[in-house]
């Protein structure tokens, strides 16, 4: 399965990246072969609607879930449309961070962040 | 004649310098801090005529929609998403443009509109008052401020505007012949009238400085009006008095001394704009 990460780097060693919309990268991982890949987040140039460009990007790449700190109520919204499941962790290594999610030690998240929480 | 009241940095006295001068020379006065206009607490108008202002935002229709997503990619304002089996409207970040319409090759898209605030025409001694009004919540001023420019008769008006040099303050801008940039001598006054004078420069109409809250001194403000050769058109003191009858929601020009400045201030106005 594929899963996206909020990161704030560009390989497996960065660390997490608490803001959804507003995050540098997106570590797209393949969980089943290891591999993964990086790509800047659409999300980072836009005016408003940041989380929604972030959501749209992560919807094309056909992700299962994503992981985050926190999802505002845009995005969630359309991650939820899209049967994307969310999970909340700290800002912790990459590799950390996805061992977590297949040990199923990360939390599921049902409902939205608050609004611009990324813009604090 | 349009003349706009701005000031870089907030709280500087646009209001207090549009209200008093429209008083004084029986001028219509205009509010186009839609987000927080604060004129009418001072001119207490007695209201006219309020009307709506609408913008359009986009609606699916999904027996035609095949989820291509082109609308979703040609909005540059993140207004629309591709997720799952719909299309998903944002309205509030919908910018009115009209693109995703053009791009829809199965005609689903159509436009359905939605108030976002509303103008107020009113009458206080003999003057005309409008204002614009822009909903709680609402992210986007512009419309609401062009609406209220663009209503406008020939007639002069004195164009009380939003702080900053915003889009906001640029769109108000494009309705004016003639600007009026309110400081004080503070830093903060200083640096944000330097950014106000280069938005006011674009449009290439002549421009003046009032010094509010002035210190009396050769302060910083004078000097920079010297050096750059920019026409100092009134000061008003820096009073206890001043906030006194300001906090009470009492216009200035109902003071005698004050009346006085603003009489004075008005006929430097007409000579540097040849008005």
């Amino acid at each position: 399965m594929k899963i996206a990460i909020s990161a704030a780097g560009q390989n497996k060693e960065s660390i997490l990246d608490r803001r959804f919309g507003r995050c540098d990268y997106f570590l797209i991982f393949d969980t089943e072969t290891g591999e993964y890949k990086a790509m800047g987040n659409n999300g980072v140039s836009s005016g408003g609607g940041a989380g929604i460009a972030a959501a749209s990007q992560v919807i094309d790449e056909n992700v299962s879930a994503v992981i985050s700190g926190s999802v505002g109520p845009n995005a969630f919204e359309l991650l939820e449309k899209a049967d994307i499941k969310v999970y909340k962790c700290e800002e912790l290594p990459i590799f950390n961070v996805v061992e977590m999610f297949q040990k199923n030690e990360l939390l599921q998240v049902n409902i939205a962040g608050n609004a611009h929480n990324g813009m604090k | 004649m349009n003349i706009a009241i701005l000031s870089g940095k907030g709280g500087t006295g646009k209001t207090t310098v549009s209200t008093n001068l429209a008083m004084t020379l029986g001028v219509s006065y205009v509010d186009c801090d839609v987000e927080e206009p604060n004129g009418f607490i001072f001119l207490n108008p007695s209201i006219l005529k309020s009307e709506d202002v609408f913008v359009e935002f986009p609606v699916i229709d999904n027996k035609k929609c095949v989820l291509c997503g082109a609308c979703a990619k040609v909005c540059q304002f993140n207004s629309l998403a591709k997720a799952g089996k719909e299309i998903v409207v944002f309205q509030k970040l919908c910018h009115d443009c009209g693109a995703c319409k053009l791009v829809c090759k199965t005609g689903a898209l159509s436009y359905s509109k939605r108030s976002i605030g509303k103008l107020e025409t009113g009458i206080s001694k003999d003057i005309i008052c409008h204002r614009g009004i822009l909903n709680v919540g609402e992210p986007m001023a512009v419309p609401v401020i062009r609406n209220l420019l663009g209503g406008l008769s020939k007639e002069d008006h004195f164009i009380d505007c939003p702080p900053g040099t915003s889009c906001n303050v640029v769109t108000s801008l494009k309705y004016a012949d003639a600007a009026i940039l309110v400081t004080e001598p503070s830093e903060f006054g200083l640096h944000d009238l330097k950014m106000a004078v280069e938005l006011v420069k674009i449009y290439n109409i002549p421009y003046g400085i009032i010094i509010n809250k002035d210190d009396g001194t050769e302060n910083m403000v004078k000097r920079y009006c010297t050096e750059n050769k920019i026409s100092l058109l009134g000061t008003i003191p820096y009073s206890m008095e001043a906030a006194a009858l300001y906090s009470k929601g009492i216009m200035l020009c109902d003071d005698e001394f004050h009346r006085e400045i603003f009489i004075n201030t008005a006929e430097k106005i007409k000579e540097a704009f040849a008005w």
